[in-house]
């Protein structure tokens, strides 16, 4: 039984996914259970959804526009400047909304969420709570969750919102694409399932980002540094995870909803 | 004393390691209902580890645990909530939640157990308050206090909801003699007037003195020496007259 246990790294890996796979049945356990404080939901909801906002629309804006500009570099030689418009919205609806959303939420949120929670684990603070008869995973793990379920889709279909309007101001506004056929191949070849799409992965990536930030922080150790490792930990491994685990949804759900197709 | 049905806290052959260091050597220890045990010993010799045993925080690597009769050791996280109703602990730093008031802190076992009478946690609170002298402090938040006013809030925090037993980890630890004294006369006045269950880990010998009903030294990770005030007193053990007297034999 040497392999691969002698192996750090797997090993390493191994308890990692254990302790999350653990963490994420106890919440979703919890979830089904109704043990939910909605009230800690709602602070929640504002911490993350209405405080990342600002990072996601600004981000939305200009993916929107730089991608729009680059697109129409290259089919403008081709005389195809009005494809634009759908080749932006389907990548944005099936990739990049949520995708970049999920990065932004991994480093604002679930840094935020690693750090608090390492800091209370450091501190007693989780201790203290469990003293108290309130379990963790219950105060800390499900409100965060059940706020990141709700709040994230939201917040990819406010960033692709964003993307698209700056993508049709750059396209017709300064690049002088014509605004009826613009609009005409966007909306004829985008599709609620593209939409969907995006939604259903927003919601993953939810899962993906408060699972991490949360056991990041519930495993901290060793004081301050142990915070600092912890934080930086959590972004890395919840963008990772959402940039491979995309690949692997995007397979999954192009079964479900398969690309291509126009409404004409 | 019956022993057998009025022990709170029954521990048996408690043993635990942390790394590869064996902090607890077989730990055996009754405390009787409503008394007041002082378990004192050397910093870093497994005290605060054996208290954090007793409210499941860690889990003894063998040994039996009981609190009430019921055995503890083996329980998971959710069977332990009833238990930890019944024990309140105060920790060493005090451990408030630093994102809460005084007021939300005190106020925060009464509203997870349900209580949702406004006017009754607000009057609650203020009693807490007024029995660990920090009135008119409701407000601030713990990163604004000294650290006697935080071991103190933390204090109120633990008996807002009235358990049977208290755990006192160090809590005379860094406070200047009138707190420690303060702090001493309020064990004494919730065993006196609620008849709780105590345990104070220390190393001060003059809080020993002022609380205790009964003494336990931890040495080596096990019971070195377990009795009276006047036993401990009494004895001519070199170890025990060590402590008692604060003696090092270590060579200048």
């Amino acid at each position: 039984m040497k392999f691969p246990y002698s192996f750090p790294l797997t090993r390493a890996f191994c308890l990692y996914m254990g302790q999350a796979a653990l963490l994420a049945g106890e919440t979703f356990q919890s979830i089904f259970a109704g043990r939910i404080r909605w009230r800690l939901v709602l602070h929640q909801i504002v911490e993350i959804g209405f405080g990342s906002q600002a990072v996601v629309i600004i981000t939305g804006i200009f993916t929107g526009a730089v991608f729009t500009a680059q697109i129409f570099f290259q089919f403008n030689a081709l005389n195809m400047s009005t494809a634009v418009g759908p080749v932006v919205s389907i990548a944005l609806c099936r990739e990049l909304g949520p995708v970049l959303t999920g990065l932004m939420v991994a480093g604002r949120v679930g840094a935020a969420m690693s750090a608090e929670i390492g800091t209370m684990k450091v501190t007693q603070q989780i201790d203290a709570l469990r003293a108290l008869a309130v379990n963790p995973v219950d105060y800390l793990v499900v409100p965060r969750a059940v706020a990141m379920m709700i709040s994230m889709p939201l917040l990819v279909g406010e960033c692709i919102f964003f993307a698209l309007t700056a993508s049709y101001f750059v396209a017709v506004n300064i690049l002088n694409v014509n605004s009826v056929f613009f609009l005409h191949h966007m909306w004829s070849y985008t599709h609620s399932k593209d939409m969907v799409m995006a939604l259903t992965k927003g919601f993953v990536f939810a899962i993906i980002v408060v699972i991490v930030g949360c056991q990041q922080g519930l495993t901290t150790r060793n004081g301050a540094v142990g915070v600092g490792r912890s934080t930086t930990d959590a972004v890395v491994i919840s963008s990772l995870s959402i940039l491979m685990i995309n690949f692997f949804l995007t397979m999954a759900l192009n079964i479900i909803f398969p690309a291509g197709g126009g409404r004409y | 004393m019956n022993s057998k049905t009025d022990d709170f806290i029954k521990v048996r052959d408690l043993r635990q390691t942390i790394g590869t260091q064996e902090i607890l050597k077989g730990v055996n220890l009754d405390v009787p209902k409503g008394e007041t045990l002082v378990l004192l010993g050397q910093s870093g010799g497994g005290k605060s580890v054996f208290l954090r045993h007793l409210i499941g925080l860690m889990r003894p690597l063998s040994g039996s645990i009981k609190i009430e009769g019921e055995e503890i050791a083996h329980l998971d996280e959710r069977q332990l909530e009833p238990v930890r109703r019944k024990v309140g602990m105060l920790f060493q730093d005090g451990a408030l939640f630093d994102s809460m008031t005084v007021f939300e802190n005190i106020a925060f076992p009464l509203r997870e157990r349900g209580e949702k009478n406004e006017k009754l946690i607000r009057e609650k609170v203020a009693n807490a308050l007024e029995l660990v002298s920090l009135q008119g402090q409701e407000n601030k938040m713990p990163v604004n206090l000294s650290g006697g006013m935080r071991k103190r809030a933390s204090l109120a925090r633990a008996i807002i909801s009235e358990p049977s037993c208290i755990l006192y980890d160090e809590p005379t630890a860094g406070l200047d003699p009138i707190v420690s004294d303060t702090i001493n006369r309020l064990i004494r006045r919730l065993q006196s007037h609620l008849h709780v269950t105590s345990i104070v880990v220390t190393h001060d010998m003059i809080s020993t003195n002022h609380i205790a009903d009964r003494v336990a030294l931890l040495r080596e990770g096990k019971i070195h020496f377990s009795g009276t005030l006047a036993d401990l007193h009494a004895s001519r053990d070199p170890v025990i007259r060590d402590f008692i007297e604060g003696r090092s034999h270590e060579i200048d």
